[in-house]
Order: C-alpha cells, then structure tokens, then sequence
C-alpha cells in the first residue's frame, strides 16, 4: 500500500494531517500500537520538519508486512550542517516554529530514536531527502 | 487520578464532549511543557500533558503521542477547530486558570507521578 502527501511550507495549519492520515491507515491494518506510535512520531517530526523550514514536500508512506518505508522529499534551503542537526538542542528554527512549539532542537535525534533506519541527504538551495523504516516485526 | 478528580482540583471545565470512555481512565503520570518535541520523547502510557502552549500543533502532538488528557493552564482558550481535532482523536481537554506550576503542584501533591 502507498500513500502520498503534499506538504506545504509554512502551513502550520495543516501540518500533521498527513501523520494523522498514516496513524489511521495503521489502526485499520491493526499494526501493533506501540509501532505506530514510533511510525506516526517520526514522521510528525519530518511533517513538521518541511512545514517549519522548505518551500514544499512530498511524503511518500510505503506499508508491507515487514515494514513501513517513509521518504520525506522536499524542495528548500537544505540542512548546511547534517551532523549539528542531529545533535540534541541544535536548531535554526525562526521564531515563528518556536511560538508553534517546536524548533528545540529535538526533530531529527527524535526521529532517530523512534526509526530502525534513517537517511538523509541534503543539498543547500536544492532540499532535503530523508528515508526512515520502521520493521512491524523484531526479527531485524 | 481519574478526570473527575483533577478537575475539582484545578476548577477546571471540560471543553470537548465524547469523553466518557476517559472516565474510567487513571492517570499515572503527568509531563508539563510548552515544548512539542520533549513531549513527543514520553513513552509512558496514561500520561496526563500540562501546558499552555495553545494551538493545533498540541492537539496533534497529543495525537501522535497516544496523550488522552490535556490541561491548557494560565487561562488559555482552545477554538472549535483544535476541539473538534482532539474529539476526532478521543482526547480530551480541560482548561484551567492556574499557573502550569499551580497545576503541576497540585498533580504532584495529589498522586500523579513525574516522568523524569
């Protein structure tokens, strides 16, 4: 099964419609709660990732027995510095994202914590692309 | 703690409908902050989220947390739209005018347990 969604940067309005989407495709297909909450977690933190920093995404959800494969792709600034990014505290979130609450630094190391396998590559001006699985069962 | 008993507490008002399932619910632990992604870290269960950060993105990170009772301190008022999210979501709000340090306090005082 494959879904999509289209993001829009700065819609703080609609950010998190597409998590909440896969959260309930994922209830239906009865995947264990505590995956989808690991799941649906990691990409609100990406939904919101695109929102608070690109001009626009795509998200891209993936759902087989084995696993759920999430592609985040969007087009912006890009991350200057991928390894500060995924220090704990470090943020380059406007003040607006932060009125929001978010923007502590805490969106990729969370996604981190809650994926089996995270990508992401980054080309300043161009955007970001970030892949993150999670396997449905412990066997991996 | 159940609902009822923590919104005698705070002298707070229930604001979403559909809560009756909640009723039966106890609350173990409680977790304030204003700060979405230390609240999207929590893994434990029957947690009860203080804050007074008021707009979609709490209700939505209730969501995604598996976070069913959310205080809104310090007076804040939620609007139709984050009401009708959190329904949708069966999570329930109530909204207080203490302090987040009031209602922390008197959570602590009264039973719930803190995450860290």
């Amino acid at each position: 099964m494959e879904l999509k969604f289209e993001i829009e940067g700065g819609n703080f309005t609609g950010a998190g419609n597409a998590s909440s989407e896969v959260k309930k495709t994922l209830k239906q297909l009865d995947v264990d709660n505590a995956k989808i909450k690991r799941i649906v977690v990691a990409l609100f933190e990406a939904e919101i990732n695109v929102v608070a920093h690109a001009d626009s995404g795509i998200i891209t959800v993936t759902i087989d027995d084995e696993k759920v494969e999430m592609l985040v792709d969007d087009k912006g600034p890009g991350i200057y510095d991928i390894t500060k990014a995924m220090q704990e505290g470090y943020s380059t979130a406007t003040r607006q994202v932060r009125e929001m609450g978010f923007g502590a630094g805490m969106g990729l190391p969370n996604i981190k914590r809650n994926t089996d396998v995270m990508n992401i590559s980054s080309v300043l001006g161009v955007g970001t692309n970030l892949k993150m699985i999670v396997y449905l069962n412990d066997t991996h | 703690m159940k609902v009822d008993e923590i919104i005698e507490l705070l002298d707070a008002k229930i604001v979403t409908g559909r809560i009756c399932e909640l009723k039966t619910v106890g609350f173990k632990h409680a977790f304030s902050s204003d700060l979405m992604s230390d609240v999207l870290r929590l893994t434990a269960e029957n947690t009860v989220l203080i804050t007074g950060l008021c707009n979609l993105q709490t209700i939505r990170t209730a969501e995604m947390a598996e976070i069913k009772l959310i205080i809104m301190t310090r007076g804040k008022k939620t609007d139709d739209f984050m009401r009708a999210v959190a329904e949708e979501n069966d999570i329930c709000i109530i909204e207080t005018d203490y302090s987040i340090f009031r209602v922390s306090g008197e959570l602590y005082k009264a039973g719930l347990l803190p995450i860290y």
